[in-house]
């Protein structure tokens, strides 16, 4: 699904790296925790599987593609099977919740006879049967979490990236999400979810990838988020 | 597609008073181009017309051309020879910039003039004897004149050279100026145009930006992100292209059609045809002036 070869990644007018050589593999249907402090290199990791930059050095597959091949106008096409979930949420301010998980439909041009089916479903899936017409504003935190996940799950990506989504929710709305999150990978989604919630990781006991000032420093199958 | 075009009305609504002042800024500086364009059809025009008929005339010396102010090359009391009649004409006909040279003897210089002004008082007290005899040169390019006059002045036997540039260049110089005048100011107004457009189109991007994430984020083509920017600037160069239009036409009718060819009929006027073309230019101007800021702009929103 994900391959690393020797990836490095230094920014323009930066001299140290923010990532190291990092080589590793993730495959088809995993659920991969992703921590590290702030600085270690997590969201570089996340952007370059997105294409969002491109590595200073080394090779990245990303379902079957080689990034460093894939063409400027194909990026669009790669990024409609990866679903993307942020800490802020990113909802459009003004649209309802049915609206927003609609929207990244649209914008792809599908059928309307296809929106209306599928988004319903999606909606429901994330547990928000009966608030399709709320505004984003009227939700709580954790609604609204949700609402992103819908919007990025609405397109049946095969991977999910999500970069804390719990990050801005308190531990009892987290464990929600987190269930949600788990179902989805039950799904056949992978999921690489980037963390700094101890008692998510230590939870969940899925494996787990540590980042320290760019380097891989561990990388753990059914890990803990603290080295044991 | 109903998206794109609820997007692209919903930014036009938004920027209201940004489109109208583009909207009015591509009018003007559109109808200028147009006029420019027109004018230039009209200088050359006049031009054709004119300098196509433009002949120099070489005059010949007379017994008593010389010791005036214009004594040329001419010897004192002495009409031209024979030899530098013969030379005046190989070296004219010699020359690779002439088409043709007639000769004009005074009899027919004078018998000419008879015709042309033959209600003058003047004719009685002229003789055939007061007239000059001279070559008439037709040139090849009519704009290449300098070479053959210059050569003409030099030869002996030679009193004068006259060319009607002489006349006419001020006059062209006043209409060039006219034309690349309006040109110019019309290229000026044209780079505030597009510049304007590209802040607008900056800013409808700017308060659509969430929007924008969001679509590249899910996967939404450039195309399908780019669209509803493109049509907004097309809207307001359609829009300014038709207002122009009828400017346009509006004043080749009040100003050629209806007053021009009526009161100034010696000169050629330009035409519906031109009009027409000049629109077409205007349009052509009106896309490239929308899509070319619009697409530099935005390409930073898109960036991957």
């Amino acid at each position: 699904m994900i391959t690393f070869e020797d990836v490095s990644k230094i920014y323009a007018g930066q001299t140290k790296p923010a990532l190291r050589h990092i080589n590793l593999q993730i495959e088809r249907g995993e659920f991969v925790f992703l921590v590290g402090t702030s600085g270690s290199g997590k969201s570089t990791f996340l952007r370059l599987i997105l294409r969002e930059y491109r590595p200073t050095s080394g090779r990245i597959f990303v379902l079957g593609k080689d990034l460093g091949r894939l063409h400027q106008w194909k990026v669009p096409a790669l990024r409609r099977q990866i679903g993307t979930v942020f800490q802020d949420f990113r909802l459009l301010p003004g649209k309802t919740v049915y609206e927003n998980v609609s929207f990244a439909l649209q914008v792809l041009g599908r059928p309307t006879s296809e929106i209306r089916q599928v988004v319903p479903e999606t909606i429901d899936l994330v547990g928000l049967s009966g608030k399709e017409g709320r505004q984003p504003e009227e939700l709580s935190g954790g609604e609204q979490q949700r609402v992103a996940i819908a919007r990025a799950i609405v397109n049946r990506p095969k991977l999910l990236i999500a970069d804390e989504p719990t990050g801005n929710l308190d531990p009892q709305t987290s464990i929600g999400i987190m269930k949600l999150l788990d179902r989805i990978n039950k799904r056949d989604t992978t999921i690489i979810m980037a963390t700094h919630d101890q008692t998510i990781v230590d939870q969940m006991r899925r494996r787990v990838i540590e980042l320290d000032q760019g380097n891989l420093v561990r990388d753990q199958a059914k890990g803990v988020y603290g080295t044991a | 597609m109903r998206h794109t075009f609820r997007e692209t009305w919903s930014g036009l609504k938004r920027n209201m008073s940004m489109t109208i002042a583009v909207i009015v800024t591509m009018t003007v500086s559109l109808t200028l181009f147009g006029l420019s364009v027109m004018t230039f059809q009209e200088v050359d025009r006049v031009k054709g017309r004119w300098y196509d008929k433009i002949e120099i005339s070489v005059f010949l010396c007379t017994a008593d051309s010389a010791g005036t102010s214009k004594s040329g090359n001419c010897e004192p009391g002495q009409d031209t020879s024979d030899v530098q009649r013969e030379n005046i004409r190989t070296r004219l006909e010699q020359n690779p910039d002439v088409q043709e040279v007639f000769y004009e003897s005074k009899q027919d210089a004078y018998d000419d003039y008879r015709r042309t002004y033959a209600d003058s008082p003047l004719l009685d007290s002229l003789t055939v004897d007061q007239m000059q005899d001279s070559y008439r040169v037709k040139l090849k390019d009519p704009e290449n004149y300098q070479g053959v006059v210059a050569e003409a002045s030099s030869l002996p036997g030679v009193q004068n050279v006259l060319d009607l540039h002489q006349v006419l260049d001020p006059i062209f110089s006043v209409l060039n100026g006219l034309k690349w005048g309006t040109m110019g100011m019309a290229a000026l107004l044209l780079v505030a145009a597009m510049l304007q457009i590209g802040n607008t189109i900056r800013m409808s991007a700017f308060t659509r930006r969430r929007e924008i994430g969001i679509m590249r984020l899910v996967g939404a083509s450039n195309v399908y992100i780019m669209l509803p920017f493109l049509l907004e600037a097309l809207f307001a160069g359609v829009v300014s292209t038709i207002l122009s239009a009828l400017a346009l036409f509006g004043s080749y009718e009040f100003l050629i059609e209806r007053n021009a060819k009526v009161s100034i009929k010696a000169l050629p006027w330009i035409s519906w045809s031109d009009a027409w073309l000049a629109v077409g230019l205007v349009a052509i101007v009106a896309v490239v002036l929308s899509i070319v800021p619009t697409l530099i702009t935005t390409r930073r929103y898109l960036r991957v």
